[in-house]
């Protein structure tokens, strides 16, 4: 297939894969496809670049190689920690209502608590001490460390010492899927027990991931049978994939902050275009507490299931809210959470930049949607 | 033309696509995601998507989800269900395809610069040397869905297809079957998509609305039995009215949802001689003459004089006394020849 030519603003999603971490992966989708389990020299060629991914993945996240599991991907991730914190220790779950669908799903299975949030998203702290304290039994408290949607940043340190005080017998989850691109997880990771990557967020392949266990075994697994990455989860290694991913978030970690500048820049670039030439376009939350890559705006007078076919239609790549099983574009539960109006969230368009894009990209999407927006809110006349 | 058609995953709907595509239209498929809740068949549930996409793909179309799901239950499931508070049998079908299907989509394919919106609706729509739009039964008989689809317009009609309005049932069967469409012997359905086969009305109103326990007397007001659920009471029922066997047939004559009374009678006690109809469209001009009136889906459509009557109501007079129709029921009217549609509304 080749490369269409198109306007991606939709890294959030899905970030385009980095050659380099292409190029890792190969061998083990050609020559070296021994089980990484087996006991003979080809066998232990793979082995060797599952062990030195591993290392590779321990440095960036500032935890020791034995910490850390290979899965098959986020939402395994998330979805392992909280149930599997559940299963070992009993009692309950708590986390934010933002949380991705891969967390609030399980804690609400669980029978958990979810607490509220301020106006850009964050965790409402006080209410999730007063949770805690009512509490007498949490597993596990799981605060994403950057929202998927309106890219809102939490202090994770801060949630730490509100957990330890409250509830010290918990384990704290982060789901850092969407702040590896952004963040120093050196900086995260220290806070909590259990953190979730996802490689396709940061330029790796889609299916593999990696779920963080400071400390030990913390949580039960949730996929058992032969007894891979030490017992953590079952099923052979996706070896091709966690050495992508391991070159893809090196190369993340090495360029974070010039990209960080380089894309913030862009996102203001896009959004302060769209403002000078469009009223009533709201950024969802102040850049200064947010990633650079999210460009999250309410444009009012507009439903965007109709705008995104228009952008769609000239080939830019944005999104609303997460899609339900069938394709649907649901309300978002995020900003529903945050208070922010459903009809102002009807008109909710996330565009997400990433490591490729570049100013003509910004323009582009400038140049399209200005009259796409006007054009919904004028009547669709022609 | 640029042409936005309805794929619900049915076969229908499909070869409606396929048509379109054959008669050189730029087509879109569009789902529409109405309803939430449980689901055994209609239009909604994640595989009918899933099929509507396949055949998308395999037409070599875009297919896009849209999600009405608020319209949905603003403007079809809430009005349905307070109907049945008030012993109101509405036609859900009729009210999504008026509000949903060629209002909300319509809307937003015409803001989204689509030239019409398609649907797989066994109708016709013709042109008369007047340049005025027409809406005609469908090819199959048995098949006709035009009653379901009375409320077009003039408007809506110039931008509204039906691609499969002329052909038989068996024909898109076959036309699905020799294109290998994944949707060629999918079952039809036919039932209200909100409604499962397993709970059926009793279980999705008895979720929404507390029901009343009623009295089921004869039109002299003797009691005769109860009934556990008014609501679920409609005109001309005969079963499940808790009367004892033998004597004479006795049909629902009257429900009084306010009182909780239920008036049983015989089939002649359920004649009248006409009806008015309220909240009426026409498809071109009002009309005042002998017409052909059909009051349900697949209902034989029977002689009577329509009339304009204060506010806005039709009184349709039957040639010879019809069986009383419940109220909520739509009543549509036909030309003499039972060709095209004239308009219709919703009995009172």
């Amino acid at each position: 297939m080749t490369e269409p030519a198109i306007t991606y603003l939709d890294h959030a999603a899905s970030a385009p894969m980095r050659p380099e971490a292409i190029e890792a992966m190969m061998p083990y989708l050609t020559g070296f496809y021994a089980n990484p389990s087996g006991s003979h020299r080809f066998s232990r060629r793979t082995r060797q670049a599952i062990d030195e991914s591993r290392d590779v993945v321990a440095e960036i996240v500032a935890c020791r190689p034995n910490e850390i599991v290979f899965t098959g991907g986020g939402t395994e991730s998330d979805n392992m920690a909280i149930a599997g914190a559940v299963a070992r220790h009993g009692g309950t779950a708590v986390c934010p209502a933002v949380e991705h669908h891969a967390v609030l799903h399980v804690v609400e299975r669980a029978g958990g608590r979810v607490v509220g949030v301020d106006h850009a998203g964050a965790v409402d702290l006080d209410q999730l001490a007063s949770v805690l304290a009512e509490e007498p039994d949490v597993a596990v408290v799981s605060v994403m460390a950057v929202n998927n949607e309106v890219g809102t940043v939490t202090d994770i340190a801060a949630v730490s010492s509100v957990v330890r005080r409250h509830a010290p017998d918990a384990l704290l989850h982060t789901d850092a899927v969407q702040a590896a691109c952004w963040l120093d997880l050196r900086e995260i990771t220290p806070h909590v027990d259990l953190l979730s990557l996802s490689a396709h967020k940061f330029g790796g392949p889609k299916g593999v991931g990696v779920l963080v266990e400071r400390g030990g075994p913390r949580v039960e697994p949730l996929i058992i049978g032969g007894g891979q990455e030490r017992e953590r989860r079952s099923g052979t290694q996706n070896a091709a994939g966690i050495v992508a991913m391991a070159e893809a978030l090196r190369l993340t970690d090495a360029e974070r902050d010039t990209d960080a500048v380089r894309i913030g820049e862009l996102r203001d670039r896009l959004v302060e275009g769209l403002q000078a030439q469009l009223a009533g376009v709201v950024e969802t939350v102040s850049p200064d507490r947010k990633v650079a890559g999210s460009a999250h705006v309410c444009i009012a007078g507009v439903e965007s299931e109709a705008l995104l076919y228009l952008l769609d239609e000239a080939d830019v790549c944005a999104s609303a809210a997460s899609a339900c099983a069938s394709g649907a574009m649901e309300p978002s539960h995020v900003l529903a959470a945050m208070g922010v109006d459903r009809d102002v969230a009807l008109g909710a368009l996330r565009l997400t930049l990433g490591h490729t894009s570049t100013v003509a990209d910004v323009d582009r999407a400038i140049e399209v949607m200005v009259p796409a927006v006007e054009r919904l809110r004028r009547g669709g006349v022609r | 033309m640029k042409v936005m058609c309805a794929m619900s995953g049915g076969v229908v709907s499909s070869v409606a696509a396929l048509l379109l595509q054959r008669a050189g239209h730029e087509v879109v498929g569009v789902t529409m995601k109405l309803w939430g809740g449980d689901s055994d068949t209609g239009c909604c549930s994640v595989s009918d998507v899933d099929d509507a996409r396949r055949v998308a793909q395999q037409l070599g179309i875009d297919h896009l989800v849209f999600n009405f799901g608020d319209d949905f239950d603003e403007h079809v499931v809430a009005p349905y269900v307070d109907a049945h508070t008030r012993g109101i049998t509405p036609n859900p079908c009729i009210e999504c395809n008026r509000s949903v299907k060629f209002a909300r989509l319509a809307e937003r394919a015409d803001l989204l610069g689509f030239d019409a919106v398609a649907t797989g609706h066994h109708a016709n729509i013709g042109t008369t040397v007047a340049g005025r739009h027409t809406l005609e039964r469908g090819a199959d008989p048995a098949k006709d869905q035009s009653y379901v689809v009375h409320m077009l317009d003039q408007a809506q009609l110039a931008r509204t297809l039906f691609p499969v309005g002329g052909l038989q049932k068996s024909d898109v069967r076959a036309l699905a079957a020799s294109l290998d469409l994944r949707t060629a012997d999918k079952p039809d359905s036919q039932d209200v998509c909100f409604i499962t086969s397993t709970g059926g009305r009793t279980a999705f109103l008895g979720d929404r609305i507390p029901f009343r326990s009623g009295t089921v007397v004869d039109a002299a007001g003797t009691r005769l039995g109860e009934v556990e659920s008014v609501e679920l009471v409609t005109i001309g029922q005969r079963k499940g009215l808790g009367l004892p066997g033998g004597g004479p047939k006795r049909y629902v004559v009257d429900v009084d949802t306010s009182a909780s009374v239920v008036t049983v009678g015989s089939d002649g006690d359920l004649l009248r001689t006409g009806l008015d109809v309220d909240s009426v469209t026409w498809i071109d001009e009002p009309v005042e003459a002998r017409v052909l009136v059909q009051c349900s889906a697949h209902g034989r459509p029977m002689a009577a004089d329509i009339a304009a009557a204060p506010d806005g109501v039709v009184h349709v007079e039957w040639v010879t006394p019809q069986r009383r129709i419940a109220p909520g029921q739509s009543v549509v009217f036909y030309d003499p020849t039972d060709t095209m549609v004239l308009g219709g509304g919703i009995c009172r």
